[in-house]
Formats: C-alpha cells, sequence, structure tokens
C-alpha cells in the first residue's frame, strides 16, 4: 500500500499541470518512502529523510515557486517540445529494467535476515559513521558550506 | 499475501526511477525537473537501504544518508541558479532556456 502510494505520488509529481501540487505530490512521495524506510527497519534514515527532505527541501522547493511561478505558466503548455523521444527513452529504460529483473530474480531469496533490534540502530549508525566513513563526514560538511556559500552567492542582487 | 521480499522493494524503487526520468526529459518547468530529480534520488536510496536489509549491515543506510545531504546541497544550488535565471529573463520553461544555442 505505501509503495502504492509512493508511486501514485510519483506519477502525480511528473503530471500535473501546477507547479505547486507537483511539490505536494512529491512530498506524499517523501513520506511514502519515508514509511517504505520504516518498514525496512531503518528508522533513523526515515526520520533524516523527513525532517531533511520533507521538510527542509520541499519547503526550499515551495518557496522558490512562489518566488518564480507567473501566472501564465499554469495556461501554458506543460509537456515540452521534444516530449515524444523523452518518453521513448524512459520505455527503453523500463524495458531494461524489465530484463535485468528477469534475469536476475533467482539471485534474491525469499527468506529475511532476522528483524534486528530497533533501539540501537540510530547508536550503529553513529558508531559507523564516527567510524568508517569519518572522511566522507567531513567531506559532506565541506559539501554543505560550499552548497551553502553558492547559494547565497547566486541569489545575491550584486556580487 | 506473500512474503515482502526485497525484489519488491527494488521494483518499486525501479518505478520511481523510471518516473522521474520521465520527469526530467518531459517537463516543461525547470522547477518540476529538479523535482524530478530529487524523485531519481529518493528512487536509489529506496534501493540502497533494501539493499541493507538484505544484507544485515548498516552501510546501505550510511551511504543513503549521504545522498540525502548531497540532494540537499544540490537542490539548494539549482534553486539558486534558477533565481538568478529568473531574474534575467523572465522564463522557467526549459525550451526558452537557451542564450547558449548558436
Amino acid at each position: 500500500m505505501l509503495s502504492g502510494l509512493a508511486i501514485a505520488g510519483g506519477l502525480l509529481v511528473i503530471t500535473r499541470r501546477n507547479a505547486v501540487h507537483s511539490a505536494l505530490a512529491l512530498i506524499v512521495t517523501l513520506l511514502a518512502v519515508a514509511g517504505l524506510y520504516l518498514m525496512l527497519y531503518a528508522p533513523f534514515v526515515a526520520g533524516v529523510q523527513i525532517i531533511v527532505y520533507a521538510g527542509g527541501i520541499m519547503v526550499l522547493f515551495l518557496f522558490v515557486i512562489m518566488l518564480v511561478s507567473l501566472e501564465r505558466t499554469v495556461k501554458e503548455r506543460q509537456f515540452n517540445r521534444i516530449w515524444p523521444i523523452g518518453l521513448l527513452a524512459s520505455c527503453a529504460l523500463l524495458a531494461l529494467f524489465f530484463s535485468v529483473f528477469e534475469k536476475g530474480k533467482k539471485l534474491f531469496e525469499d527468506r529475511l535476515v532476522p528483524a534486528p533490534t530497533e533501539s540501537v540502530n540510530t547508536q550503529k549508525i553513529g558508531e559507523m559513521l564516527y567510524g568508517n566513513y569519518m572522511f566522507a563526514f567531513e567531506i559532506a560538511s565541506l559539501l554543505l558550506l560550499v552548497a551553502i556559500l553558492g547559494a547565497v552567492i547566486m541569489a545575491k542582487k550584486r556580487i | 499475501m506473500a512474503d515482502i521480499g526485497t525484489l519488491h522493494y527494488l521494483v518499486v524503487a525501479a518505478a520511481l526511477f523510471v518516473l522521474g526520468v520521465i520527469g526530467v526529459l518531459t517537463r516543461r518547468n525547470v522547477v518540476i525537473v529538479l523535482m524530478s530529480i530529487e524523485l531519481i534520488l529518493n528512487a536509489v536510496n529506496l534501493n540502497l537501504v533494501a539493499f541493507s536489509r538484505m544484507w544485515g549491515n548498516l552501510h546501505g543506510q550510511v551511504f543513503s544518508i549521504f545522498i540525502v545531504v548531497d540532494a540537499a546541497a544540490e537542490a539548494a544550488v539549482g534553486l539558486g541558479i534558477l533565481i538568478a535565471f529568473f531574474r534575467n529573463k523572465e522564463t522557467i520553461n526549459v525550451d526558452e532556456i537557451d542564450l547558449l544555442k548558436w
């Protein structure tokens, strides 16, 4: 059910004429995917997804949509000039995915790993972040710094 | 109903990915193109977390946290570029953003 909701949300994102509707559909999709993470015993990633993605990035998108969307964009065409080629390429991608799934179906056994205890998930992720992935953690903070600088400079009126 | 195996999550992730690709390639509004890119990133995250569950360790989840961080950074910068462009040309259709054409 959650996956049906996620896919329906995704469909709504790419087909709505109004950009605000698309943003709201994307929020629905993000929450559905967060629910799927919870089903996969990943509470920390689900929390990060809801707080950062659905709470931060989508609010940013909504702000920019309010800033940028003129009234006339709602009445114009909504698919661009080369949309048959895009659709064809996506169908080719879908066919590729199908063939990969049919070939690799036997590799996935049906029984699942026994569920881990849930109270230590965040702690274990913290251990891994500060242990194995310490370098990537620092680089990610540097990336965020660069992104902040870039966004502020791009949006200034006079540099 | 059958047990929900890893393959089901991979199918959902693939469907979201293809929907995102269709959104990137077909829409005229630049903001919706950026949102479809976020859809693609979410599909990849779902894939990673499903595999992390399958193997029983947490590497996939840590990687997906990094991907969320990266998506936040790229969304911020992309929207900044969009705003800067919109200030000059007053349009958000990808068909009309052709200042570099010969």
